[in-house]
């Protein structure tokens, strides 16, 4: 079996809309176990576990929890990111809409083993249905006497409340997401401090991706060793893959660590579509590299795809055909960080549009050879010197591709100039 | 729904002001939010009015000119592109008679552009309100439009 589902085990089986049916698949035992253990063992769980943050940028999970827990500054909050704006992600939402109280209970784990009293999920204000179930959980976890005071009859108390985003993709970035929790535009804040010591109104804050959280209770359940034994030494676990574009089946699949990608497009999704050849990948989503074909043996492994320098640790794959122009895929992806740029810092604010009409040339086939080394420079200086990770990822497409499809670049500035002569003719 | 019945629900801290917003904007047919509702949230939270207008022109969900009864965001980002085969944004322009941006006469639809609706699974994909629709065809569309057109009249 290709897939391995771990917290994914309880979709199809159970009705998201039911506590009971998740307690009847064991739900809750892990955190309610937790109380009888200690929070040394909890760590060491998690340690050994070498669980890395599934939103994208792979940080050691247990570095973040260790911070929190060190902390004595009260109260302590505990952020489930739940703002999936990246395009081609939906894991998130697929995970809320079916196994919520999987991500409950994964929070109440972090917050026993952080000693923090409440809990934000900040969930994008477009998911409507799952803020519905998320609520409706929530309430049900309340009944139950999960959330509240004295949780699970011992002398501990967490509460969940959820926060809605307004329709801006950087509030997914964490310190921009505090500054939305707070009532504020969603403008990211210069670091350090880092949100463990000083985040949430001014309090120390632990932040992690909802499939972080989901992940947890199964740690408790099976033990860190036996975690960290599947997937890859350097990536632990499982990954869920959101799967797009020209493929058959699109869909939500959660695999262990060190799959192939050709594997995952073939076997689960089907493959491309009839009379239709793979082209090329977006991996991790806007903000992540295009890749050609023939590198699609490249196994899922957060190591591995750290030299593309960019977060696609996220698990997106968004596949292209060749029907697909990479300039037209290159204009969108500038155009989407173009109009998600909070506008706080010129590079991102100004470059963003620049290398927007520079690639609109490439596209247009009146690109010279200096625009491709003006794009190189754009992409560059986009990159390096960007205050948060939505500026410094915003070239990641560009800057791969100029790498991997530079024969493409260098046949539209070709068929520029045979278009002029043709016209002098 | 009236401000006042909105306001009541939250507790006067800042962190609630994205949540009142919204909760308010929704409630209302024209889905936008004028000079006089932000001051009066402003002076509820105990915030400067310069602020709660900082914080409605950074959030896009967030309108100070009057819209339609439904909004209709469409997705244009790469998953959707790419599986695009009617070219949704123009179908919809051609459907409703106006462009991106703009309210339909009878001040029923609004269309605007959203970025992915992480629904890229069922693309190409829009919302309407709090509501989405996946795998689009033409047909369907024009049967989508129908439907909220008749809840209209009804
Ligand atoms: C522009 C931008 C958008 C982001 N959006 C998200 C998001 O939607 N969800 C998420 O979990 N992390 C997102 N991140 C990463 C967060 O800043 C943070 O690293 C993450 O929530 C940490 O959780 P993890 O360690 O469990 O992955 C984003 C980062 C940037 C720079
Ligand atoms: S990089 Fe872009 S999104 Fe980030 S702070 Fe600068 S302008 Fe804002
Ligand atoms: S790209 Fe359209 S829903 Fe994701």
């Amino acid at each position: 079996m290709l897939e391995k589902k771990l917290i994914t085990k309880h979709i199809g089986v159970i009705d998201p809309k039911s506590i009971f049916e998740y307690l009847r698949l064991d739900g809750y035992k892990q955190a309610e176990r937790m109380f009888d253990m200690s929070r040394m063992d909890i760590h060491d769980a998690f340690e050994t576990s070498k669980l890395r943050g599934r939103g994208g940028a792979g940080f050691p999970v247990s570095i973040k929890l260790m911070a929190m827990a060190k902390e004595s500054t009260q109260p302590k909050y505990i952020i489930c990111n739940a703002d999936e704006g990246e395009p081609g992600n939906f894991k998130d939402r697929y995970l809320m809409e079916n196994n919520p109280h999987i991500i409950i209970e994964g929070m109440i784990i972090a917050a026993y083993a952080t000693g923090a009293s409440k809990g934000y999920i900040y969930i994008r204000g477009e998911y409507d249905k799952s803020i519905d179930v998320m609520k409706e959980a929530l309430q049900q976890a309340r009944q139950k006497r999960f959330l509240g005071e004295n949780i699970f009859n011992k002398r501990f108390d967490f509460d969940i409340e959820i926060r809605r985003g307004a329709g801006s993709y950087v509030c997914g970035e964490e310190f921009a997401l505090l500054e939305s929790i707070e009532g504020k535009a969603g403008r990211t804040r210069v670091k350090p401090p880092f949100p463990t010591s000083k985040g949430l109104f001014g309090k120390p804050t632990l932040i992690n991706n909802v499939e972080t959280f989901a992940t947890l209770p199964t740690i408790l359940e099976i033990g860190g060793e036996a975690f960290a034994k599947i997937g890859t030494p350097s990536s632990t676990g499982t990954k869920l893959i959101s799967l797009s574009g020209n493929v058959k089946n699109k869909g939500v699949f959660e695999v262990p660590f060190g799959v192939p990608m050709r594997t995952i497009i073939n076997e689960l999704g089907g493959g491309p579509l009839e009379g239709r050849k793979i082209k090329m990948i977006q991996l991790g989503g806007a903000c992540g590299p295009v890749i050609p074909e023939y590198m699609l043996d490249m196994v899922i492994d957060f190591d591995r795809f750290e030299e593309f320098e960019s977060k696609t640790g996220a698990g997106a794959i968004i596949v292209m055909d060749d029907r697909q122009d990479i300039f037209d895929v290159l204009k969108r992806v500038s155009d989407f960080f173009q109009h998600e740029s909070c506008g706080k810092c010129t590079p991102c604010r100004e470059g963003n549009l620049h290398m927007l009409k520079t690639l609109h040339k490439f596209f247009e086939k009146t690109a010279t050879e200096k625009d491709l080394s003006l794009l190189e420079t754009q992409a560059r200086v986009i990159h390096q010197t960007s205050l948060c990770g939505l500026g410094q990822t915003a070239p990641t497409a560009v800057i791969s591709s100029l790498h991997y499809f530079r024969f493409s670049f260098l046949k539209r500035i070709e068929d520029r100039l045979e278009e002029a002569n043709y016209a002098e003719n | 729904m009236e401000l006042e019945k909105v306001l009541e629900r939250f507790p006067k801290e800042q962190t609630y002001l994205i949540e009142i917003l919204l909760d308010y904007q929704k409630s209302k047919p024209t889905q936008h939010l004028t000079e006089n509702e932000l001051k009066e949230v402003a002076n509820y939270l105990d915030v400067p009015e310069s602020h709660v207008f900082s914080v409605v022109s950074f959030y896009s969900f967030f309108s100070m000119e009057p819209r339609g009864k439904y909004i209709i965001q469409y997705c244009r980002d790469v998953p959707c592109h790419i599986s695009d085969l009617i070219n949704v944004k123009e179908t919809l322009e051609t459907l409703l008679d106006i462009k991106t941006g703009e309210t339909t006469e009878d001040q029923l639809f609004t269309l605007e552009y959203s970025s992915c609706l992480g629904q890229c699974d069922g693309a190409p994909a829009i919302r309407i309100n709090d509501k989405i629709y996946r795998n689009l065809t033409k047909n369907k569309l024009q049967m989508v439009l129908a439907e909220y057109r008749g809840d209209h009249h009804a």
